[in-house]
């Protein structure tokens, strides 16, 4: 009786899942995005595609940060030979970056707009194209409405959306699958070797529809995210005495 | 391509076709005349009164002297013109450029025709035993320009094709009436003793233009086939517009959607069959008020989709103001292209390339509303000042030239204008300690080594650049740079240009 319970719970939750346009992933597709831990936790524990992702960047450090994060997650969804939408209205992202992320700047089209509506207009339509791998706007705010408008756009055509909030007012409530906050974290060279290492950021989610919003610190080394673990960091640590 | 023209010349036009007309005017000499200053004058003689020294522009009275039992027909007033144009519908089974060349000759151009007759020789030979069969006596003449091929036609007597490129050589021994020149020209040609081209093609241009006019050297290069003549053609090249008058003004979105989608089917359904696409297309609306008003679209390559095409125009809908009500709708496609012929559907929707279209018809949609040249992608170029190092590219097909570098890191987010700080550093040619900006101290934890970037002497000038990436106690990264050297007497500024993931 208690299993049978159990079994329709989860059974209804898929069915939320479903009526909220999380379609089950085909399997084929659910090799992840290389974000290791932080995809347990979306739902099915995999991270959405087809989806709106919202993220804070109140600093343009952040931005800077975001902006990494984001060409790495570009990169997998671009893999499979697409093009990619940047839209904006004071653009500062500088192309040639992109390619330290394995995105070819050549193939991400870039839309300079003048107001903020016209960034979601731009994007709505951009999100109606089917086959895009994944559309990027920098805008400032954007209300319950227009947030619902995009989601509708990306049920159809299962295009990737990231909005990237700069420097935002205020935090209202949109339909975005994920609110993401990335900060960047001191990076920990090779042991024993001066300068900079690689980027290294927090990565918060501090809302997931139907997941569970956590903290992570990640970094990107060698073309691919790394999560960094307490033990990693104890390593470093030990190893640099040892070096030292 | 090399370009090639016949010259047709009807001897006997209007009196061929009364011959044709009245058999019984077959074995009698016959002229055609028309009343000019008080007297009746001879407009055309057929062969047979031509054999007996009749010719246009005698009075019919000195003909009937020299022939008794000459008939003398009323001439019709713009025969000529009107058996032209029949015979040179006719001919469009040759060739679909073809021209009226008054008074007594057509000219086709038969670039890319001729092979469908076999050679060149058949093709002219087939047109002018077809036409002398239906009793007209023609003589024809093909060459690489048209006045070549009228100078043979009408003077010629070796042989009716000139090979490519050998018009000179012909034109040389031909009298410079071959040359289509005014008969006053002539006559001065002929006084001071120019019998055939030859005796002044030689001469110097300046000299020619001051005796005979500007006119006289443009038919002797037409003729040649250093300047280019335009053919009247009989039937032009339709251009791609079309019309659309309503019965009731009209006045309403719905309305002007509907005109707009007529429009678009009709000129779409042209362009499809012609292998063609839009890349500009302009609607006019033609208001009750005698305003023109009107929506203008483009599109980043040649397509006939009337739905995509549609999309466009829909955006303009609101900017077209009907006030009273619109008349009659006009539908323009200045610049028309080659389509390439539809093959994305083959492909996968999954992955959406530069290549694919339905990328093309977005971007088309979002150019007509933010602008096109607010839509960019770069393409890298091989320069090193950061500024520089990319280009824009022209279009969606273009390539890069060059591999995007990797070896040096460079920020995500580049300052369009690198942004003054205030720096403390402990040594020249040190990463600095800590440095001020927008108010805030950011105590260097860790630094890169500097790399040097240089002016490009050769296209500005100024001291070069010696580029930081630094990391604040916080992690936060950045991209300083300090501009010139160290001297002794001022201190360098330093600058802080872009901000690292």
């Amino acid at each position: 009786m208690q299993h049978a319970k159990k079994d329709i719970i989860s059974q209804l939750q898929k069915n939320i899942l479903l009526w909220q346009g999380f379609a089950p992933p085909v399997a084929d597709k659910a090799k992840g995005i290389g974000l290791g831990p932080i995809e347990e936790a979306f739902p099915n524990g995999i991270f959405p595609t087809g989806a709106i992702h919202e993220m804070l960047c109140p600093t343009p450090e952040q931005a800077a940060a975001t902006g990494g994060l984001m060409a790495g997650l570009i990169a997998a969804l671009m893999k499979p030979g697409g093009a990619c939408l940047w839209i904006s209205t004071s653009r500062k992202l500088f192309p040639p970056a992109l390619m330290g992320f394995d995105v070819s700047p050549d193939r991400v089209i870039f839309i300079d707009v003048q107001r903020d509506k016209d960034v979601l207009w731009a994007m709505e339509e951009a999100l109606k194209c089917e086959g895009l791998a994944a559309v990027i706007a920098e805008t400032r705010e954007i209300s319950f409405a227009q947030s619902r408008r995009l989601q509708l756009a990306v049920e159809n055509s299962k295009v990737t959306g990231f909005l990237l909030r700069n420097d935002p007012r205020k935090l209202g409530t949109t339909t975005c699958v994920a609110r993401w906050q990335i900060t960047p974290l001191p990076s920990e060279p090779e042991p024993g070797l001066p300068g900079v290492g690689w980027p290294r950021w927090r990565v918060e989610l501090l809302r997931v529809r139907n997941g569970n919003p956590g903290s992570w610190k990640l970094e990107w080394a060698d073309g691919r995210f790394e999560p960094v673990t307490e033990v990693n960091e104890e390593l470093n640590v030990q190893e640099r005495r040892i070096a030292g | 391509m090399n370009r090639r023209f016949v010259s047709l010349w009807f001897r006997h036009l209007t009196t061929d076709w009364l011959t044709l007309r009245r058999p019984e005017l077959k074995d009698v000499p016959f002229v055609l005349v028309t009343p000019a200053r008080g007297r009746v004058i001879i407009t055309a003689a057929n062969a047979l009164a031509e054999a007996q020294g009749i010719t246009a522009g005698m009075a019919a009275a000195d003909a009937k002297a020299v022939i008794p039992d000459l008939q003398v027909i009323d001439d019709i007033p713009d025969q000529a013109a009107r058996l032209l144009k029949a015979l040179g519908e006719w001919c469009i089974r040759y060739s679909p450029l073809i021209a009226v060349d008054l008074p007594d000759g057509l000219l086709l151009e038969v670039t890319g025709c001729t092979h469908l007759w076999g050679t060149e020789k058949d093709y002219l030979k087939e047109i002018i035993t077809r036409l002398i069969s239906k009793g007209y006596d023609v003589r024809g003449a093909m060459a690489d320009t048209i006045g070549a091929a009228w100078a043979n036609a009408h003077y010629g007597r070796v042989k009716p094709i000139i090979a490519p490129g050998q018009q000179t050589n012909v034109l040389l021994n031909l009298p410079p009436a071959a040359l289509r020149l005014d008969a006053i020209i002539l006559d001065r040609l002929q006084k001071l003793g120019f019998y055939t081209i030859k005796s002044f093609v030689g001469l110097g241009r300046s000299v020619l233009r001051r005796r005979f006019g500007s006119d006289f050297l443009l038919r002797l290069d037409q003729a040649l086939g250093t300047e280019n003549e335009p053919l009247q053609l009989l039937r032009p090249a339709e251009p791609y517009t079309e019309r659309l008058p309503c019965l009731e003004a009209i006045r309403t979105a719905t309305g002007i959607e509907i005109a707009i989608k007529t429009l678009l089917e009709k000129l779409c359904h042209r362009l499809q069959g012609e292998g063609k696409g839009i890349r500009t297309a302009v609607l006019k609306g033609y208001r009750v008020d005698g305003q023109v008003i009107q929506a203008g679209i483009g599109t980043n390559r040649a397509t006939h989709q009337v739905n995509h095409l549609f999309k466009l125009f829909e955006l303009k809908i609101s900017s077209i103001e009907p006030a009273m009500g619109i008349e009659l709708f006009t539908l323009e496609a200045p610049k028309v292209e080659d389509a390439e012929p539809e093959q994305e559907i083959l492909w996968s929707a999954e992955s959406c390339g530069l290549e694919n279209n339905s990328l093309a018809e977005l971007l088309d949609r979002l150019a007509n509303k933010v602008g096109a040249n607010n839509i960019h992608r770069y393409l890298p170029q091989e320069r090193y000042w950061p500024e520089q190092s990319i280009k824009p590219a022209p279009s969606l097909k273009d390539k890069p030239a060059t591999v995007w570098r990797t070896d040096k890191p460079r920020p995500s987010l580049l300052l369009a204008r690198p942004e003054r700080i205030e720096v403390t550093a402990p040594l020249p040619d040190n990463p600095p300690m800590l440095f001020i900006y927008k108010g805030e101290r950011h105590i260097i934890k860790r630094a890169d080594d500097a790399e040097r970037i240089e002016r490009e002497w050769w296209l500005d000038e100024g001291p070069h650049r010696d580029y930081y990436v630094v990391e604040d106690e916080q992690g936060r990264r950045y991209w300083l740079f300090r501009s010139g050297h160290y001297l002794a007497e001022e201190r360098p500024q330093w600058y802080l240009h872009g901000f690292f993931a």
